[in-house]
């Protein structure tokens, strides 16, 4: 009887994973859309800020003045990240800053010389445009980086007694475009789920092809069994190339060693089977083809945002970290990102897998006594 | 298994039975109290305007709606308490085009044969014939998106006859399919008919259909069977054996007493200038007529002279009035792709 189900079940595999094949619109979509975003996304947040305008206001003239100038231009002509542009009046600086023909305005005043030679504390003044947070912190930082160079070519007055911090990195650096991947790797699944699960079968239902099965002996158990089967196998496909051509293009270190791709093909399977019953689940009693089309944007928001794929947890307000908890997204992105970006072991990630596994269940319980094997 | 189970299972007087069959949804009566029985090899024709619950009824004998009071049975089984065993033993044509465009035809049937774990060997050679008897065995391979409505629906009817069933249910077999597809379908089907022992049950909107196809015909109507009988018994129960229509140039007073006064006239029907008289003996009748109008100065601004058709006996039985009415929105017939293009 067992055996009988099997291939009834296997039937309705067979059926989807040939329309599958015969469609390669799908594929591109749910294959190729997740690598053009990992690609895009990648390299539009990751690079080093450069070529900022920076106004340079010197209202001192003096040699140390002179000097700061000097190592201004040197940062221009090395690390790029800003080009100094001279001004000769103030508030012709600040209008520009204002009206965005600059990012930011360094203001050497008066007495710079005069405390700098004399040992006391000097100061410059920097003006930002905050509305652009990522080009004022990196001015701030560079200028940040570079006045305390100015000072350490002068010998310390004294002995210091400040405190230092040394920084070591555990891992080597990581390219934002890492940090996207296993985020990437988890959406390129949901995609797959959400027009396998979602659209097409609510399209199908649509289309009354479940009407043909309801008149067939395909109980309850093989329709969902079946349905879930089929979608889960397309989005571990989907899954794996991003696994594969995705680590490849994110750079990371050996990323076809056998015991990884392992490990990956786990968390990948365990992710897959959690988002297509979560699918299944919002999905069983609906029949109108709109509302998968309608809640696909707002399903992407609501769980790849607050996962962590690309921000770090730590930084969302309370109601957001709900979100978090109760997100498969979160665990799954958690699981990918240990084992690649850190190379763990699955030891290091059972209490992600414990947590898709008991999603997948419950999913599975809830939308199996919702499901209706009949019209 | 279950196919052969019913094999031996002491064949039943009827091939199907409604008894007192009833579904309401909500306040709406789909279907009120009907009964009536199928012989063994009969092609039963269920005819009614949109909404009469033609598609229910047929919905319910296929176990997709339970019903709401009353019993079905299917060659002695019941639809509800024996419901595996009656998909097992049923074929189902439903109104919308449901076979995978990606697939080829063979996929298609040997997919669905695997849904009634038909071994390997008996699929292929079942699904050979039945693809020779539907004339699409050169297309076997060719994906479905290719293939003509016609071609879709022989395809649709094969797939249907995959599990060897004992009776076929049709739900507006050709409806949308062009004049030549659907002469195709009938003869299909006639042969289906003549060469397995298939009980069919179809809904349709074509007398021309019914009248070809049916050994019996059931009018519905408001959920009710109105009538039920052979074509041509049918045929015969309505007044008269020939429908004259006719329309004047003008309509003077009491003219519908002098119309029914004439020679052999069973019944005289006005709608708006046209009149539909049905006759006993349409040539007499026709040259009563003209000579009536021809006597206070009227002219025929058209005439017509047919024999009673199916047409006229759906008329008869379920009024002329257009049935716009407000249904509830099923599953099935959402927004978007529900009919067949």
């Amino acid at each position: 009887m067992m055996k009988d189900a099997w291939s009834r079940i296997m039937a309705l595999i067979e059926r989807d994973l040939r329309r599958f094949r015969r469609s390669p619109t799908l594929m591109v979509v749910s294959m190729v859309f997740p690598l053009i975003q990992l690609v895009v996304l990648g390299y539009a947040f990751g690079g080093k800020i450069k070529n900022l305008n920076l106004g340079v206001v010197d209202q001192d003239y003096r040699e140390p003045a002179v000097r700061l100038k000097g190592m201004l231009n040197a940062v221009a002509a090395n690390a790029r990240t800003f080009k100094p542009i001279p001004y000769y009046d103030q508030r012709r600086a600040m209008r520009d800053l204002r009206d965005g023909k600059i990012d930011g305005v360094v203001n050497i005043p008066p007495d710079f010389s005069r405390y700098v030679l004399s040992g006391a504390d000097p100061r410059v003044g920097l003006i930002v445009d905050n509305t652009d947070q990522f080009s004022s912190s990196a001015l701030t930082a560079s200028l940040t980086e570079l006045l305390q160079a100015y000072h350490a070519k002068r010998p310390p007055p004294r002995r210091s007694h400040v405190a230092t911090l040394a920084v070591v990195e555990v891992y080597p650096y990581v390219p934002y475009i890492q940090f996207l991947l296993p985020g990437t790797i988890v959406l390129a699944i949901f995609v797959s789920c959400m027009i396998g699960g979602g659209i097409i079968y609510i399209d199908d239902k649509a289309r009354g092809l479940h009407e043909g099965y309801l008149v067939t002996p395909l109980t309850k158990f093989d329709l969902i069994m079946g349905f879930n089967l089929a979608g889960a196998i397309k989005a571990i496909l989907s899954g794996l190339v991003l696994v594969t051509i995705g680590s490849l293009i994110a750079g990371i270190p050996n990323p076809l060693a056998p015991l990884r791709l392992v490990r990956m093909l786990a968390l990948v399977a365990l992710t897959a089977l959690a988002l297509v019953s979560m699918m299944f689940l919002i999905m069983v009693r609906v029949s109108d083809p709109l509302v998968p089309r309608a809640i696909f944007g707002v399903l992407n928001t609501v769980l790849f945002f607050p996962s962590g794929a690309v921000y770090p947890i730590n930084a969302f307000p309370a109601w957001m970290k709900i979100i978090t908890v109760i997100d498969p997204f979160t665990y799954a992105v958690d699981g990918f990102k240990s084992l690649v970006l850190k190379n763990t072991g699955l030891a290091a990630i059972s209490g992600d897998m414990f947590f898709l596994g008991i999603f997948t269940l419950l999913a599975m319980a809830a939308a199996t006594r919702l499901f209706k094997r009949d019209l | 298994m279950a196919v052969s189970a019913s094999l031996s299972f002491p064949r039943p007087d009827y091939a199907v039975e409604a008894e007192e069959l009833t579904k309401v949804f909500g306040d709406f009566v789909a279907v009120d109290r009907l009964s009536f029985t199928v012989g063994h090899g009969e092609v039963f024709g269920l005819l009614g305007p949109n909404g009469a619950g033609k598609s229910t009824l047929i919905r319910m004998l296929t176990t997709l709606v339970p019903p709401t009071s009353g019993r079905g049975r299917i060659v002695g089984r019941d639809v509800v308490a024996s419901a595996k065993e009656v998909r097992r033993s049923i074929g189902v044509i439903p109104q919308a085009m449901t076979s995978d465009l990606d697939l080829s035809a063979v996929e298609n049937m040997s997919i669905f044969a695997k849904l009634y774990n038909i071994p390997r060997d008996r699929r292929r050679k079942i699904i050979a014939r039945l693809l020779e008897a539907v004339d699409l065995a050169q297309w076997a391979d060719k994906p479905v998106k290719m293939f003509s409505g016609g071609m879709r629906r022989r395809l649709e009817i094969a797939r249907g006859l995959v599990n060897q069933p004992k009776v076929f249910f049709l739900d507006e077999p050709t409806t949308g399919l062009d004049p030549v597809s659907r002469v195709s379908v009938w003869e299909m089907l006639a042969r289906l008919k003549k060469e397995a022992d298939l009980t069919i049950i179809m809904t349709t909107h074509y007398m021309d259909e019914a009248d070809k196809l049916c050994d019996r015909i059931a009018i519905v109507d408001h959920g009710k069977l109105v009538a039920l009988d052979s074509p041509l018994k049918l045929k015969a129960s309505v007044p008269g054996r020939n429908v004259i229509e006719v329309s004047f140039s003008k309509v003077p007073d009491g003219w519908t007493d002098v119309l029914e006064s004439l020679p052999e006239v069973a019944e005289v029907r006005a709608e708006d200038n046209v009149f539909r008289i049905a006759s006993h003996n349409g040539s007499r009748t026709t040259v009563a007529l003209m000579d009536a109008a021809r006597s206070v100065d009227v002219a025929i601004a058209s005439l017509s002279v047919q024999s009673t058709t199916l047409d006229d006996v759906f008329v008869h039985y379920t009024g002329r009035q257009l049935r716009d009415a407000l249904q509830a929105p099923s599953a099935s017939e959402s927004r978007f792709l529900m009919r067949r293009e």
